[in-house]
């Protein structure tokens, strides 16, 4: 299958967790529940923004992305996404990050499954970029990096034919094979039915490059047309509008991969699934090759964005403690599946090293650096599987 | 014209593969077999014609050295030749061949490119085809009996991966062309099989993958990601009609032989029934609308009849658990 499809995974994952925590982090401004530990102020919140997508697109990590490699499983997207929010002063519990990711990966699903044609996968690539330099615009240095990254990922897939960006598409389709997480918002917006499959409908504007079904052209031997004949779609279609813009800037014209949490308010919460995410307990023979992977891509991620010992805000994906206790408590089972593992015991001393060095550069400001590197080693251990 | 039977539960979810379901009926043991494959592994149900018996059974790619990837498999698909049938999976790693009840492994051709291989196999005569993403079709030589298969012929004549394949025999008179093969590009290639593979014709795409073809009367069917179908006369290269016939990626395109009847099923969820018929005196053909199947919500990945008249026909969409039956009125 598809060795290309990695980097357009990291982008539209991260770009709708990125809106997830926009949307969240506005909510706490909002919030009547003052048990949360601190409100957060817009200052915060562009700072979280700035921390996750500076790393997110740093050139590093980018780099080691856009090679060509196998699409990588569930948990490893799930570690490197949770250390990547991880990357700010932003702290998520193991539940929550597990919502998160539900949420996440079924709007990219539902974008894959519409998208019109395999080609417009970047256009929805792009809007999400598009989005992510709204939140950072005004911190000229990471809209400068998510240029860059965007100037290189044109450069990647301008040659591409469109077979190839429908393997590209294929793949991504097993990845999230089996899905069928609901989600409220999407089924208020009845995108998705109450069975977790999203809405097909045979109306609507055809693809670029398609025609409106509904004609048969009979041709002669010297290629001339004899005969036409029409019929019955079984739908209602219309003519293909404009095509999107490719380049850096443009209107993308289809609005998959815009910002669907923008209108709604925080009390959107998460149904509870009938068939959630099944993790696959039998021994991974890919684990070895993916816990390398998993090394390069940690290390490539710069040093300064880990946290400088502040106690950490911690985020709430449901509306209510409660909530999240249970779901902690259910995800109790799931947890015990995860044993712990010491094959990253260099990378985490190093990054205890590193951060007790700037812990102690900051020594006069109130701080936790032990807790938080602790709790940090052990929500990063708490992730990984035994070998 | 077509109603809905019960449909066949399958233990996995399809994955969304071109022509992903394979059907071979087995008419003196009045049963059917079908495949469908999700992600790793082949589902295969075979089912018996009065409805009361349904045996299941899955396969998994092997490959040589399983420790260092889960090898997805790009295509399963039966082979019938002369004395006896194969079911053919083509994965990451190689190509595996098992009698047709999927019981008995009789041979593995590991590829050692690393390209990934989409493999579309079909049959004719002795040989068994199948596809490499390079553009290369492998000829493979089959036994009437036992596991002496060998590779006869490397073809490189596409530029692009092969999508599909389809042969076909009339069996009486001498077909010109037996073999056609599509690549992503829209290309076609028309051949004549013999001691040696022969290229009768080229027949240009417009930089748009053909994902599903068929042979049938010297005639070639071809589906593609616009959602046309083109009828072009294998030898000449002549067009003789074009359908707009889905508003999205065509998957599946089939032929029931006997009767001329085309199905056609794509991206936008629906599966829809045409005729063809073909004027001797002329040597053009007719292409006529029958028929239209809408699946709810579903991205259709493979479509078949189950049939030479085309008097039933089956369908498996993307993460559907099932095979759904159509069966005429």
């Amino acid at each position: 299958m598809s060795m290309r499809t990695v980097p357009l995974v990291f982008i539209n994952l991260g770009g709708e967790m990125l809106y997830i925590l926009d949307q969240r982090l506005r909510a706490h401004n909002t919030s009547e529940d003052h048990s949360d530990k601190g409100l957060w102020s817009e200052n915060d919140r562009k700072r979280v923004m700035n921390d996750i997508v500076g790393t997110m697109f740093s050139k590093a990590f980018m780099d080691e992305l856009l090679k060509p490699q196998q699409l990588y499983s569930h948990r490893t997207m799930k570690t490197v996404l949770t250390r990547l929010a991880h990357a700010s002063i932003m702290r998520l519990n193991p539940a929550s990050m597990d919502r998160l990711y539900e949420l996440m990966v079924m709007a990219f699903k539902y974008q894959v499954f519409l998208c019109p044609r395999p080609k417009d996968l970047l256009l929805i690539s792009y809007n999400h970029m598009d989005a992510i330099r709204e939140f950072v615009k005004d911190t000229p240095v990471v809209v400068n990096q998510v240029d860059e990254t965007h100037r290189k990922i044109i450069e990647a897939y301008s040659s591409l034919s469109e077979g190839q960006f429908q393997l590209l598409r294929q793949t991504l389709l097993i990845f999230f094979q089996d899905m069928h997480v609901r989600v409220s918002l999407f089924l208020k917006n009845q995108i998705q039915n109450p069975n977790g499959r999203f809405a097909l409908t045979t109306s609507g504007p055809v693809p670029q490059g398609t025609d409106v079904p509904g004609l048969i052209r009979i041709f002669d031997c010297h290629g001339r047309e004899v005969r036409r004949r029409e019929f019955p779609s079984g739908g209602s279609y219309t003519s293909a509008i404009r095509e999107g813009s490719f380049e850096l800037r443009g209107n993308r014209v289809i609005r998959l991969g815009m910002n669907m949490y923008v209108c709604t308010h925080a009390e959107h919460t998460l149904e509870k699934s009938c068939s959630t995410l099944s993790t696959d307990d039998t021994p991974n023979p890919l684990a070895k090759e993916e816990l390398n992977l998993l090394a390069r891509l940690m290390g490539s991620m710069k040093a300064e964005n880990k946290p400088r010992g502040e106690s950490g805000f911690r985020i709430n994906l449901f509306t209510t403690d409660e909530e999240e206790e249970e779901a902690g408590a259910s995800g109790g089972a799931e947890e015990s599946l995860y044993g712990v593992i010491n094959i990253q015991a260099m990378q985490d001393e190093q990054a205890a090293l590193e951060l007790a060095r700037i812990a102690g550069q900051f020594a006069e400001q109130e701080e936790k650096p032990e807790k938080l590197s602790g709790d940090k080693g052990e929500e990063l251990l708490a992730m990984m599987d035994d070998l | 014209m077509y109603h809905k039977e019960k449909s066949i539960q399958i233990k996995n979810s399809a994955s969304a593969l071109y022509n992903n379901l394979s059907v071979l009926r087995i008419a003196p043991r009045r049963l059917t077999h079908f495949t469908v494959v999700h992600a790793n592994m082949v589902n295969m149900v075979s089912a018996s014609w009065d409805g009361l018996n349904y045996t299941h059974r899955q396969l998994q790619s092997k490959e040589p050295n399983v420790a260092t990837s889960t090898s997805l498999i790009m295509q399963a698909a039966f082979c019938v030749l002369p004395s006896r049938d194969l079911l053919v999976l083509t994965s990451q790693k190689g190509i595996q061949m098992y009698e047709s009840d999927g019981s008995i492994m009789v041979y593995w051709h590991a590829l050692d490119t690393p390209e990934t291989p989409t493999g579309k196999h079909t049959a004719f005569r002795y040989n068994c085809f199948t596809r490499v993403s390079s553009g290369a079709f492998l000829v493979f030589d089959v036994p009437s009996k036992g596991s002496n298969i060998t590779l006869s012929e490397v073809l490189e004549e596409h530029k692009e991966s092969i999508t599909d394949m389809a042969s076909e025999c009339s069996g009486s008179q001498e077909c010109i062309a037996n073999l056609v093969t599509a690549d992503d590009d829209g290309n076609l290639c028309v051949w004549k099989s013999g001691e040696e593979f022969q290229l009768l014709n080229k027949i240009p795409g417009f930089d748009m993958s053909c994902s599903s073809v068929k042979l049938w009367k010297g005639t070639v069917v071809a589906g593609y990601g616009t959602g046309q179908i083109r009828l072009y006369e294998a030898v000449t290269g002549i067009l003789h009609a074009e359908i707009n016939a889905h508003a999205r990626w065509i998957y599946s395109v089939d032929v029931a032989p006997f009767s001329g009847l085309l199905l056609s099923a794509a991206e936008d969820s629906l599966v829809r029934v045409w005729h063809m018929t073909i004027n001797p005196d002329t040597n053009s053909v007719e292409v006529a609308h029958l028929h239209n199947e809408c699946v709810t919500d579903t991205q259709i990945c493979g479509a078949k009849f189950c049939d030479g008249d085309g008097y039933a026909f089956a369908v498996t969409g993307y993460d559907l658990s099932e095979i759904i039956r159509y069966i005429q009125s």
